[in-house]
């Protein structure tokens, strides 16, 4: 061992291994967390919305379009909560993203940079702000007003239900507000990242502004643009606080002016209230809310990743 | 000069508080190419700069004198910047395709000024790609990506890019800086071609490459133009002693 | 080839309708959303006073109080970052220090990137029934941090790593060069770097975990009362352990409630108490943010 001034190195290699490999497996624990929570909220998600779906059957629940939860005779269709989940983030989709771009553009591009430079921060903060807070302003601004404007279109029409002003566009509008903040960052960021290059090169090929804007930096940030649509269509599709009191209370064809219900809302207007087989329906709308995501969140990033491929 | 295309009268330039160019005079002989040589931060791009006005998108740049093509003043308010830059083309050091296909990158330009005929855009795409001699390397990849390209050829396809809105001077700022000594040969090459149709002007910090393909050449220093002549006289009888110096290599 | 003047400005009509859009949406988007900021803080700001911050609303005294709300909020916080800090740290490590890249990390990075993508009120059924049901929890503040745990973990990792990614490669190599064990030179070296990284990520989820309302209303409920303190100093202890057992519901959830009832007054105050506490969130991340980038 030991011989005069030679430190050994021999060292306690058992207590440090016995250390190391317990930090290791506790990492490890760590980093399984994330694929243990997706399977278990993917187990039960299906577990609990499954009874349901053989008590009253597939294609009725999905199908048709009479929903009385509690009636006598009680009949569970949730092909209008469906589509009105799909038509209210489509519309917010197109209401929302075009001026959000827009708006990223303008910071990025079009404002002289002390303005930028105010506006940018307060977009970011604007993007932390609790969703309830959109829904409280839906309800107290935006449904008188959406009921004047339905009083006015629908004067004297004897077979319009008139809804107080909480129907599918006061949704719609607020969904299209809720993901400006996300679209805008997400989009700005992209803009600035497109290489100075391309704008020179465009530039010195006769381009103006505008034309260089819209024919060579969008197309070249097209991808961090997708991404900020990805996200807002999640967002958008999986609200539910916001605009539970300003979409209405019915089960209803997904017109503008019709009180209707997503597939969020119904679940966050009826869970508290509802048992049986009623509350077994209710978790079927949410497997079936999770059935779109996923499918939505692939779908959407392989687009995103082979539009990335082909540009390679 | 006799067949002179840009005529540059009295230019000044101030970046800020910075004297960048001081009253630089010059001709640039049409069909010929003029080489600007010079120690690094000597203003030769910032001067090329001037000459399609792409110094307007600097902050705080300001530009006074008169630069005359084919007898009108690209200074002049009246003038619209767009027209200006598709009569004189640019090329950078930096290859810089635009993410699309070799084909939208060529048919850009042509697209801009208001060109939508298929035909049309198929014909300048070919005439480009031949004008910058690789349209044989590339034609049976023309809807494939342009990143997808080698450097060199990246760079003979931004020079495609440029000739496709069909300009009559071509500006190019060490176009060969950033590429290999085979792209950097096929370059030269080219431009003895391009000469023949068009008005080239080429930045350079290479010397050799100055002396190989220039027939003018121009040596700044510090924002001015210390002497400008035939290319063999500058490097045979250079008349001024920094001229001399710098193209001796005692200094830059 | 044509000797066109230059001398001539094209007016392009696209240009000016295409500028005009630019402009309106910009005006429309940023007026929009400041607009939405200053009004709540107007209309509410009336309604915030001490006794709205430290009372508890009291039917019998026709007066209204968040500090219920406030106290449940802060449980709801402080439980959720102790459980869901370690973890995402931890899983960070795992995936930049210790993970090869393959399949394994690819599949932990893919669950990351769907865990964030998963809409709250999917995670409120969730905890709902697995942690309210399944294992017992009840309407409880426990339960609902357990739910926002799921629901913060890929902000805690993804900030985490790219801190640890910053923190350059030589700081390892030269640890591990003097002799120092892996797990010593994480904690000795790896995490004091990366500190700032952490907190940003924490910060954001203390953002998140604020702002959070469908997560909520299933699982932590919606009880606004605070506990009867008395004399003894190990009674209230035990009180203040219990409370994480029951519902409690947090200042989103009152939010809601009130809206519902149509107690406008009450809705914007607690509006406004939230707006105030994002807006600090938000300077604390940029100054995080700021020394991150300073180092």
């Amino acid at each position: 061992m030991n011989s005069g001034t030679h430190a050994s190195v021999m060292g306690n290699r058992k207590n440090k291994a016995v250390v190391e490999t317990v930090a290791q497996i506790v990492f490890t624990i760590c980093a399984f967390f994330a694929v243990l929570a997706v399977v278990s909220i993917t187990l039960y998600m299906i577990i609990s919305g499954t009874p349901a779906i053989l008590k009253v059957g597939l294609k009725e629940i999905l199908f048709s379009t009479e929903w009385m939860p509690t009636a006598a005779e009680p009949k569970f269709g949730i092909l209008w909560v469906i589509l009105t989940s799909i038509v209210g983030t489509t519309l917010a989709i197109l209401l929302g993203v075009p001026i959000g771009v827009l708006t990223a553009v303008f910071l990025a591009e079009v404002a002289p940079r002390p303005l930028a430079a105010i506006v940018k921060p307060a977009v970011e903060l604007l993007a932390g702000i609790p969703s309830v807070i959109y829904g409280l302003l839906g309800i107290y601004l935006l449904n008188p007003l959406m009921y004047q404007l339905e009083r006015l279109i629908f004067r004297g029409s004897t077979t319009h239900q008139f809804t107080g002003g909480a129907n599918l566009l006061s949704a719609v509008i607020v969904l299209a507000i809720m993901i400006l903040p996300t679209v805008i960052n997400i989009s700005e960021t992209s803009i600035r990242a497109v290489p100075a290059g391309i704008k020179s090169s465009s530039l010195a090929l006769g381009a103006s502004h505008v034309q260089t804007i819209f024919r060579s930096i969008l197309p070249a940030a097209r991808s961090g643009i997708v991404t900020a649509i990805v996200l807002g269509v999640g967002r958008a599709i999986g609200e539910a606080m916001a605009i539970t009191l300003v979409s209405g209370s019915s089960v209803n064809v997904p017109l503008p002016f019709n009180s209707v219900r997503f597939l969020t809302t119904a679940i966050v207007s009826e869970m508290g209230y509802s048992s049986g087989l009623h509350r077994q329906v209710l978790f079927t709308i949410g497997l079936v809310l999770f059935v779109f995501i996923m499918i939505i969140n692939v779908v959407l990033n392989k687009i995103l990743k082979k539009g990335a491929d082909d540009n390679e | 000069m006799a067949n002179s295309k840009i005529t540059v009268e009295n230019l000044n330039l101030h970046y800020g508080e910075n004297h960048a160019l001081k009253n630089v005079n010059m001709e640039i002989a049409d069909h010929a190419i003029t080489a600007f040589i010079g120690p690094s931060g000597c203003g030769k791009s910032t001067f090329l700069r001037c000459l399609n006005r792409m110094n307007d998108l600097v902050d705080g740049c300001r530009v006074e004198g008169k630069v005359i093509l084919d007898g009108e003043d690209i200074y002049d308010k009246r003038v619209d910047t767009t027209l200006l830059r598709k009569k004189v083309g640019m090329v950078f050091q930096q290859p810089n395709p635009f993410p699309m296909s070799i084909y939208d990158n060529i048919a850009y330009g042509p697209r801009l000024h208001g060109i939508k005929n298929k035909k049309e855009l198929d014909e300048i795409v070919e005439r480009s790609l031949q004008g910058a001699a690789i349209f044989e390397e590339v034609k049976d990849r023309l809807h494939k990506s342009a990143l997808g390209l080698s450097g060199g050829q990246q760079q003979r396809l931004c020079i495609a890019r440029a000739l496709a809105v069909s300009p009559e001077v071509l500006l190019m700022d060490e176009p060969t800086s950033a590429l290999d000594p085979i792209s950097t040969l096929k370059i030269e090459e080219l431009m003895e071609t391009l000469k023949k149709k068009y008005t080239v002007v080429i930045v350079t910090h290479n010397m050799q490459q100055a002396a190989r393909v220039s027939d003018d050449t121009a040596f700044f220093l510090v924002g001015e133009v210390v002497e400008k002549n035939a290319t063999s006289e500058i490097f045979a009888r250079p008349q001024d002693k920094r001229t001399e110096d710098y193209i001796t290599g005692r200094f830059g | 080839m044509n000797k066109d003047t230059l001398y001539v400005k094209r007016k392009r009509p696209t240009d000016m309708l295409l500028l005009a859009a630019i402009y309106i949406s910009a005006t429309l988007a940023v007026a929009l959303l400041l607009g939405i900021i200053l009004y709540v803080f107007v209309k509410g700001i009336h309604t915030v006073n001490w006794a709205f911050l430290t009372t508890v609303t009291s039917a019998r005294k026709q007066t209204t109080g968040i500090a219920g709300n406030l106290l449940n909020t802060l449980y709801i916080i402080v439980i959720t970052l102790l459980i869901a800090t370690p973890i995402g740290v931890g899983s960070a490590i795992y995936l930049n220090e210790y993970a090869k890249p393959g399949k394994l990390v690819s599949l932990i990075e893919f669950t990351t990137e769907t865990l964030s993508g998963i809409p709250s009120i999917i995670f409120g059924l969730f905890g709902m029934i697995f942690f309210g049901e399944t294992l017992g929890f009840g309407y409880s503040l426990l339960t609902g941090s357990f739910t926002l745990t799921l629901m913060v973990l890929p902000l805690i990792t993804r900030n985490t790593q790219e801190a640890l990614r910053t923190v350059p490669d030589s700081y390892r190599t030269g640890a591990l060069g003097m002799g120092s064990t892996k797990w010593h030179m994480i904690r000795t070296i790896l995490l004091p770097s990366s500190m700032p990284g952490i907190v940003t990520g924490i910060i954001l989820a203390l953002g998140r975990i604020v702002g959070e309302s469908a997560a909520l209303l299933f699982t932590a409920g919606s009880d606004y009362k605070l506990p009867k303190f008395t004399g003894a100093f190990g009674d209230n202890l035990a009180k203040l352990a219990h409370k994480a057992m029951e519902s409690g519901g947090t200042l989103t959830i009152e939010l809601y409630l009130q809206m519902q009832k149509g107690q406008y007054d009450n809705a914007f105050g607690i509006g406004c108490v939230l707006i105030v506490i994002v807006l600090i969130l938000n300077l604390l991340t940029k100054l995080a943010a700021n020394k991150l980038r300073r180092e």
